[in-house]
């Protein structure tokens, strides 16, 4: 009886201990897009912010924080650069972020998917591909349809907000094309993604 | 009840042929029941794999060829391999060589002549010829825990004779010949697991799989392996990332897709012309997953649209009939596998929101369910297999966050887990229903690994990182001619 008792006082122990272990560091937020300089300082300030939050959403809002600065930050430098069309393109380009094997636009992403509205409003000619991408933890086969399922997405959301259907081109690379490598949440989030480019109508592009 | 007596008798006859050699007549009388009968219990133990011993080759002849066997019938995980120790009394013992002196000819020392009763065990034609070998010492090879062994002679020009001593029964059970191509010959390695194939056949009665061949993916090319890890070949290679290997069932051609500019083309190659022709959409959509239906004429496969992903099919023979199989406007199918009769498709299917394992008729009625779970408690499932005995389809399933190897029953609808060690996925079957190639990181990155469902035997398959989306032959042509 008494052996018996220690025993399971031993294995509590055990279990205690390796609860503690298993405990995860916070998790930093991910920088998603821009140049270096922006990301850095927004994933700084994430970082800050994150630390001062319940741990359960810290991640999801810093995320959004680091990506509302960046993006910001992309459209300063836009007006910095006067808006060329060379600037256009890199706003069209802005990757849409997505959650691990999901497919919906997360609210955040909605102002990213906005501002190709308004580029492919201004610029009839332009014809534009997605690509959906997806990170390196799920099934080599599923994710070509799963990266198929974000390109749509986006996809549908420009369509429902007025842009002819057949101005954009879905396509799908799976996990096969990561866009950085690492395997941790900062580079899966990073590689969950569609990337936007132009298939015809690229020249001169106008500002929205 | 009477059968049990019979057979405790006839247990007992052979304790007593065992340990008081009998004379002969009633010997073979008694082996030739036990052959029937009792057989099953005392040379097959049950739960306990017969012992093989394949004996050291002659001087000079045909040592790759023993090699080979060796490995095939080690990997064929239904025999316990034994080693003989290197002593030179027991090579003296297996290999003397003896004038053709008929049945009671000289045999080793200590040798029980190879009476009559070497000619129950099914050899049939082949004593005659072992005999003139001289008799193996079988009580020898008995106490070493042999129920079988195999002598591998060369017969000169260009042919290989396996002798197949059942040693429990004291003789040859069956000899064969066959033409082996010479060494350097790319179809030597094959005609030498078809032996190997063939001992299966003469011992248990079953069918091998040494004569077959896996196809996998690394860096984006297809690549070709002998089941036992040898003569490793590229078969497939583009500027594109290739994908999903699939063999026809006549084991002489394979599809595959590569992606390119994110859309994907299936192409259907042949393996020895190495000609390959693009099917389906050619570039125009994103087609992958291919499978071929037993028919070999219809080819299963997914096509991703702005719609999502569903199943088609397409008649390659008259390059036709495009079908669409299912409707998933809000969800995708994909992955189709046929069953071997052909009449159904397992496939994956998100139409409950997670990626799980379902069925559908052949035509695409009928859809249902196939590997149950528990709603929000079961992980996604992905990449089934159904297996060449119809009985069992095999997927991989999210548990815990990483991936882990499953098997349905098809009957009874129950799901077992088969890997426990590290992240395992994308298994195929084996022709003989109870091996499997899968994707495994159990080493510590991914490669491919096999396993031996009914031991849970395990050993690696290509040790390089990143070999993924392996493809199991069905037992494989003959591509020369041999004689018997």
């Amino acid at each position: 009886m008494t052996r018996l008792s220690l025993v399971m006082l031993s294995g509590l122990a055990v279990a205690a201990v390796a609860a503690a272990c298993g405990k995860k560091q916070p998790e930093t937020a991910p920088t998603p897009v821009a140049d270096a300089d922006s990301a850095a300082q927004a994933a700084e300030r994430a970082r800050a912010e994150a630390a001062d939050r319940a741990r359960a959403d810290s991640i999801a809002r810093a995320q959004e924080a680091a990506e509302r600065l960046a993006r910001q930050r992309a459209a300063d430098s836009l007006a910095g650069l006067g808006k060329t069309s060379e600037a256009v393109k890199t706003l069209l380009a802005t990757l849409i972020h997505f959650d691990f094997d999901k497919a919906n636009i997360r609210p955040g992403e909605a102002a990213v998917l906005d501002q190709k509205v308004g580029i492919l409003q201004v610029n009839p000619g332009l014809r534009i591909r997605v690509a959906g991408h997806c990170d390196e933890r799920g099934s080599d086969e599923y994710n070509l349809a799963l990266g198929n399922r974000r390109a749509i997405a986006a996809k549908q959301y420009l369509v429902s907000h007025g842009i002819d259907a057949g101005r954009i081109e879905t396509v799908s690379y799976g996990k096969e094309r990561p866009l950085v490598s690492g395997h941790n949440e900062e580079a899966w989030a990073q590689n969950r993604r569609d990337e936007t480019e132009i298939v015809a109508g690229g020249d001169a592009l106008k500002q929205p | 009840m009477s059968a049990r007596a019979r057979l405790t008798v006839g247990l007992a006859a052979v304790a007593a042929v065992a340990t008081l050699a009998l004379a002969p007549g009633l010997a073979a009388q008694d082996t030739t029941a036990v052959d029937r009968g009792v057989r099953i219990g005392i040379i097959y133990r049950p739960g306990v794999r017969p012992g093989l011993v394949v004996l050291p080759p002659q001087a000079g002849a045909l040592d790759s060829v023993e090699r080979i066997i060796s490995r095939d019938l080690d990997y064929s995980d239904r025999f316990e391999l034994i080693t003989l120790p290197a002593g030179d009394s027991i090579r003296v013992a297996t290999t003397a060589p003896a004038p053709p002196a008929g049945p009671a000819g000289p045999a080793a020392p200590g040798a029980r002549p190879a009476t009559g009763k070497g000619t129950t065990g099914g050899g049939g034609g082949g004593a005659a010829t072992a005999a003139a070998l001289g008799g193996l010492n079988y009580p020898l090879y008995q106490a070493l825990g042999a129920d079988f062994a195999i002598l591998v002679r060369a017969a000169p020009p260009d042919s290989a004779v396996v002798t197949v001593h059942d040693v429990t029964a004291g003789g040859v059970r069956r000899e064969f010949r066959a033409h082996l191509p010479p060494l350097k010959d790319p179809e030597f390695r094959m005609a030498v697991h078809r032996l190997a194939d063939r001992v299966l056949e003469a011992t248990l009665g079953v069918a091998g799989l040494a004569a077959t061949r896996i196809l996998y993916v690394l860096d984006g090319k297809v690549y070709a392996i002998d089941q036992d890890g040898a003569d490793v070949r590229l078969v497939a290679a583009g500027d594109r990332q290739a994908m999903s290997p699939a063999w026809a069932p006549d084991g002489r051609r394979f599809a595959y897709m590569e992606l390119g500019q994110g859309k994907g083309t299936l192409f259907i190659q042949d393996l020895t012309t190495g000609k390959r022709a693009a099917v389906g959409a050619s570039g125009q959509a994103l087609d992958f997953t291919p499978a071929f239906a037993p028919d070999a004429k219809t080819l299963a496969f997914s096509r991703a649209t702005d719609e999502g992903t569903d199943i088609y099919t397409l008649n390659i023979k008259d390059h036709c009939c495009l079908q669409r199989l299912t409707v998933g406007r809000f969800s995708d199918n994909l992955s189709p596998t046929y069953s071997p009769d052909g009449q159904r498709i397992a496939f994956v299917s998100t139409r409950a929101g997670q990626p799980q394992v379902y069925v559908m008729a052949a035509d695409g009625t009928d859809e249902q369910l196939f590997a149950p779970f528990d709603y929000g408690v079961t992980g996604s499932s992905y990449a089934p297999d159904w297996s060449p005995d119809g009985q069992s389809v095999a997927f991989h399933r999210d548990v815990g966050g990483t991936y882990q190897v499953f098997v349905l029953d098809v009957r009874t609808r129950a799901v077992r887990q088969l890997t426990s060690i590290g992240r395992n996925e994308d298994p195929t079957w084996a022709p003989d229903g109870r091996h499997m190639a899968f994707v495994s990181a159990r080493a510590g990155f991914r490669q491919l690994w096999i396993i031996d469902v009914e031991t849970g035997r395990i050993r690696p398959l290509v040790e390089q990182s990143g070999a993924r989306l392996p493809a199991w032959s069905p037992r494989l042509p003959e591509t020369t001619p041999s004689t018997h």
